[in-house]
């Protein structure tokens, strides 16, 4: 296996206050990766780093073995904690926006998810339910094939029957040669999925470990650890 | 079957198992084929490394025969799955006998009750 994401000393400051603090990291290919932990506690801002979005204070990312930029977005998907897209826009028109971006962006199996999901790609963004969009959005994503797909907090504002689906088709859609590399709250519901997780607090990594070597070494599941080691 | 996995134990550990039931009631008979790790994984809802995990484990228990370029197979021979049947009952009684032991009985009283619901039932 080979390392598809890689940080080491990567820390970020916005004036007085650190979001990360000497972080260092190593993600293998092919594997589904939960970034956990509390409110303000890092994950979108490691996120946005690997994604130059943001610009390290101190510290690097590499991609592939490249630091984030032009090369690296072509083999990234990033489904961004809140939308970029037009709402004025039709999901068609957005997915031939993609179709022009992305080399590796396939649009038949853009309209094969929105089928499923009884979205009509005529329909546009404004008119569209919360739930709605960050689905639209995450089919947007999926359907690139890239080689590492950031996803913040994908299932947050869905129902639990659209979470199960959405779930299935982040396991459906990822190759085995790819990294997905997931953040969120809802523990429990994606658990089953991931290969490894990283708790992040206060800006550090606290633990880094499989699923399920927490659940033989502690007896518990992910949920039930996190809920531990955070609570309040 | 659904798949029914618990929060407390490895997940591929509860494969392992689920997929051993699967062949004892003939959801999978001896020599039939196994469906693709992704699909299987897909069904389960679980991460397909996982589900490759318990597949591995259960190849090197002798259940499952992976050919080289067909996939994965039932193992045929009947005396494997018979084995591997009995050594499941005996791990579910030693946990059944824990237990009863926890309650206080000794072993000739449980044998009397098992033997009065066996008649029971009949």
């Amino acid at each position: 296996m080979s390392t598809i994401f890689e940080c080491s000393g990567l820390t970020k400051k916005f004036g007085s206050k650190t979001a990360l603090s000497d972080v260092d990291l190593k993600i293998e290919r092919g594997q589904i990766v939960g970034l956990l932990g509390p409110n303000g506690s890092g994950k979108s801002t490691l996120i946005k780093l690997a994604n130059e979005l943001l610009t390290p204070t101190s510290g690097q990312i590499l991609i592939g073995g490249k630091q984030p930029g032009i090369e690296t977005k072509k083999i990234v998907s990033y489904l961004p904690e809140r939308t970029y897209l037009n709402d004025w826009m039709r999901v068609q028109q957005i997915i031939e926006f993609f179709s022009d971006f992305y080399d590796n962006f396939k649009p038949e199996k853009a309209y094969d998810m929105l089928k499923r999901l009884n979205i009509s790609p005529n329909d546009r963004l404004k008119t569209m339910s919360k739930g709605t969009k960050e689905k639209v959005q995450l089919i947007l994503v999926m359907s690139r094939e890239a080689e590492l797909y950031f996803l913040d907090e994908p299932i947050g504002g869905v129902d639990p029957a659209a979470r199960d689906y959405i779930l299935e088709t982040i396991l459906s859609n990822y190759n085995e040669n790819a990294t997905v590399i997931i953040s969120s709250h809802l523990i429990s519901d994606i658990e089953k999925i991931l290969d490894y997780v990283i708790f992040l607090n206060q800006s550090k990594v606290v633990l880094t470990s499989t699923v399920d070597d927490i659940r033989d070494a502690k007896g518990k599941s992910v949920d039930l650890l996190f809920r531990e080691v955070f609570k309040c | 079957m659904p798949w029914d996995l618990k929060s407390d134990r490895p997940i591929y550990t509860q494969l392992v198992e689920q997929i051993k039931l699967m062949v004892f009631s003939g959801t999978y008979p001896p020599g039939s084929k196994l469906p693709s790790v992704r699909d299987m994984a897909q069904e389960a809802a679980v991460n397909p490394n996982t589900m490759q995990r318990a597949l591995a484990k259960l190849e090197e228990d002798g259940l499952i025969i992976t050919h080289r370029t067909s996939g994965r197979s039932i193992t045929e021979d009947a005396s494997m799955i018979e084995l591997a049947k009995t050594k499941l009952a005996q791990d579910q009684i030693f946990e059944f006998l824990e237990k009863m032991r926890l309650m206080g009985f000794d072993q000739k009283e449980i044998l009397t009750i098992i033997t009065t619901m066996a008649k029971e039932l009949k």
